[in-house]
């Protein structure tokens, strides 16, 4: 099999080889993005516009002013929390692909609790309480709809990917048979919702910022759930499982409880991010609710390659193009679908990075030579 | 011939000097920095649309509204696609504030006003604000308002055709969600329709939201079953359903714009969105530096609403019994909600002698399907 090879270095060393790896999860990605970024640019031209213009724009739009900035921070919060839906079980072996589907039952749970919680809108810290049930309670909705795809994967067999997308529709179904039915408020005509939280129920701003608070809740969870899964023994047992499932069975690993707490721990993020979008934005469930972020989350995890670190910068990447999406088609008279094709350039050409991943061997040369029975014999790819 | 010499040939010619200060010109020109302001006196105006602007429905409405105003002299206009109603619409006219000039903002979807709408006209109290679908009130910022039109006068106007055309006396129609407005315009179809003959019902499939193009298909070729010959629908794009329907055979009545292009074959008539009137009536008004009012609605007379051109296959006494109607509507004094109206449970809901005159409010809670329709709310 043949192996692209950068040699930045001569020597493969142990340690050469460590840092190789390092360098190459940077580099592949970046890689990724430089060739999208050709082919978007190609694509620009083929079309006829300037594509150092578009360029330019999409750097005003997205990071040129502070201004862009909080714009690329507001589209990129939800983009945080829906992404951890997907890495999540990716970590144990899953493509869950239900985030949408948790995210609409974690909102829908958020504005059932909240009206009944009015009373407590009246005082600072009962404000606060109310706010936190309401965040529970999404979260913990959001987990339960997740961890059914969990379960029948792990006690049936059924394909996850296919039951959690199926399970999307069945909860954007569900929200609105809820919101039209049952749930409606009699004073919402024209616009089906469900009743309105109080408005001291609301959650801010971030301070200081026009960006409410679920790109902080996004961050913690982001740093949080790295944390788990690449220094604490659940999180190698997450690797080793989806590394190789009989394996883990083999060495004792309780699998069905790995799936079902990845599985809830992304249905808590994605139903928190649903709960958000209620308490911070909507103010009520609506069939606005099913916006897409469950489905950008997908594209955000697998640009991270499932690593909660990296889905940060991801989804601020995500989001700045998602920000300069409005003056590209003001300035340029180019459609909404413009920003898809630069989505789809970027994903198609992670996912074929992905093949390389373990190929492309950047060795970096130490400058002090090791002993040779250090060196690692090179690999054939 | 030979491709070879061709292929040998650079693909990539080297780039002028012209083509370059072009690119570099327009690359220093995004590059500036802050708010870049208009040319003097320029208005810049911005539209958002929730779908594509091209959807041969809702939104390609409030596009073709734009393009007049485009032709307007002093006036800039930005437009957007596809923007949820979330957080992301305020972002949206955020930008087109901050980062451009927009003075005048049309946010066209529904779902943009409550909280969304009301949001930004507080924050930015300069800047004019006119949404569609009429839910301004008195207690909401002055800088913001509402427009829409009485689309059920050309909904009844398409029944009057469609009650001419059917020989089964059965009408379809594909409708999204069973919300006062779209109830409005389905009682409205039918009742143009049971002026022809009283015993035309109308068969209502709900399909749930706004953009199913799978549902609206299946539902169009449900109604085709059932032997029903003349379709029409409220939905955001009636492309798929005015497609499905002439593949099927059937007479189609479009809905937002003019659908004839799609079914050359069964394309009857059709009520759409004239936005063109209102759009540069507001421009006009803002140019002429007037207030802008903030509650504007109209029908037929005010030219806010229009019907398409009749196709051939439509007979003298369709367009005749549909003409006079419309003139009558036009001059204002014809009422299509008038008693007495019973509802397809066999309740009265409007007693005789009582008229429901177009801006009658409570026609705006309408919750009820006129006898003769076929379904449920």
């Amino acid at each position: 099999m043949t192996s692209l090879t950068l040699v930045l270095g001569v020597q493969p060393g142990m340690r050469g080889r460590w840092l190789g790896r390092i360098a190459e999860a940077w580099a592949l990605p970046l890689l990724a993005l430089t060739v999208a970024l050709l082919a978007f640019g190609a694509f620009l031209a083929a079309c006829g516009v300037n594509p150092l213009a578009a360029a330019a724009l999409i750097w005003r739009g997205a990071f040129g002013t502070w201004f862009s900035w909080q714009n690329t921070l507001q589209k990129a919060s939800p983009l945080l929390l829906t992404g951890l839906a997907m890495a999540l079980p990716a970590r144990v072996g899953l493509m869950v692909i239900g985030g949408e589907g948790a995210l609409v039952i974690g909102g829908l749970a958020c504005a059932v609790i909240g009206p009944t919680l009015a009373g407590l809108a009246g005082s600072a810290g009962g404000a606060l309480l109310a706010q936190a049930l309401m965040l529970a309670g999404g979260m913990a909705a959001g987990a339960l709809w997740l961890m059914i795809p969990g379960a029948l994967r792990f006690w049936r067999g059924v394909n996850e990917t296919i039951s959690s997308l199926l399970l999307n529709t069945i909860a954007i179904a569900v929200m609105n048979q809820l919101v039209e039915g049952v749930l409606r408020d009699p004073l919402s005509l024209n616009k089906p919702s469900t009743v309105p939280l109080a408005p001291g129920l609301m959650l801010g701003q971030i301070p200081g910022l026009s960006v409410h608070v679920g790109l902080a809740f996004g961050l913690v969870l982001c740093v949080a759930a790295g944390v788990l899964m690449q220094r604490t023994s659940f999180g190698f047992a997450a690797s080793v499982n989806g590394g190789n499932p009989r394996a883990a069975q083999m060495v004792g690993i309780d699998v069905g409880r790995l799936i079902l707490i990845a599985c809830a721990l992304a249905g808590a993020s994605a139903g928190l991010a649903g709960a958000v979008e209620v308490a911070a934005v909507q103010g009520s469930a609506t069939a606005s609710l099913a916006a897409g972020y469950g489905y950008s989350g997908i594209l955000v995890a697998f640009l991270a390659r499932h690593n909660p670190f990296a889905i940060i910068p991801v989804a601020l990447l995500l989001g700045g193009i998602a920000a300069s999406d409005g003056l590209l088609q003001r300035h340029l008279d180019l459609p909404d679908a413009t920003v898809a094709v630069l989505q789809g350039f970027v994903f198609i050409a992670v996912l074929a990075a992905e093949t390389f991943s373990g190929r492309l061997r950047l060795r970096c040369r130490l400058w002090l030579p090791l002993p040779l029975s250090l060196r690692g014999e090179p690999r054939d790819g | 011939m030979s491709l070879g010499p061709y292929f040998l040939r650079p693909v990539v010619r080297p780039l002028s000097r012209r083509a370059l200060l072009a690119m570099t010109s327009g690359l220093a020109a995004a590059l500036a920095p802050g708010r870049r302001a208009g040319a003097a006196g320029t208005l810049e105006i911005g539209f958002l649309y929730v779908g594509a602007r091209d959807d041969y429905g809702y939104n390609q409405a409030h596009a073709e509204g734009a393009a007049a105003v485009k032709k307007m002299p002093g006036v800039k206009v930005l437009e957007e696609e596809r923007i949820p109603e979330t957080v992301d619409v305020v972002k949206s006219m955020d930008s087109m504030i901050e980062l451009d000039d927009a003075a005048l903002l049309f946010p066209t979807s529904f779902g943009y006003y409550n909280p969304f709408v009301l949001q930004e006209a507080k924050k930015y109290p300069k800047v004019q604000f006119r949404h569609c679908g009429g839910l301004w009130t008195e207690k909401d910022p002055k800088n913001a308002g509402s427009y829409f039109g009485y689309i059920d006068e050309c909904q009844y106007l398409s029944g009057i055709v469609a009650g001419h055309m059917s020989k089964t006396k059965k009408l379809g129609f594909v409708a999204a969600k069973p919300i006062p407005q779209v109830l409005r315009n389905i009682n409205a179809f039918t009742l143009g329709a049971q002026r022809v003959d009283p015993k035309i019902t109308t068969t209502v499939i709900f399909t749930g939201d706004w953009s199913m193009p799978v549902k609206e298909a299946e539902a169009t070729n449900a109604l085709a079953d059932q032997g029903i010959d003349v379709v029409t629908c409220h939905v955001d794009s009636p492309k798929v359903t005015i497609q499905t329907a002439e593949g099927r055979g059937l007479y189609t009545c479009g809905y937002h714009v003019n659908q004839a292009p799609l079914a050359p074959k069964g394309y009857l008539t059709g009520a759409e969105w004239n936005w063109a009137t209102v759009y540069r009536n507001f421009v006009a008004e803002m140019q002429a530096g007037k207030p802008l009012p903030n509650f504007v609605r109209g029908g037929l007379r005010e030219g806010i609403v229009k019907t398409s051109p009749y196709g051939a296959m439509v007979p003298a006494a369709a367009r005749a019994e549909a003409d006079a109607v419309k003139a009558k509507l036009i001059a204002g004094d014809f009422v299509i909600f008038k008693g007495p109206i019973a509802d397809n449970t066999g309740k009265q809901v409007i007693a005789a002698g009582v008229d429901h005159g177009q801006t009658d409010l409570w026609l705006e809670k309408m919750d009820w399907l006129a006898a003769g329709v076929i379904g449920k709310t």
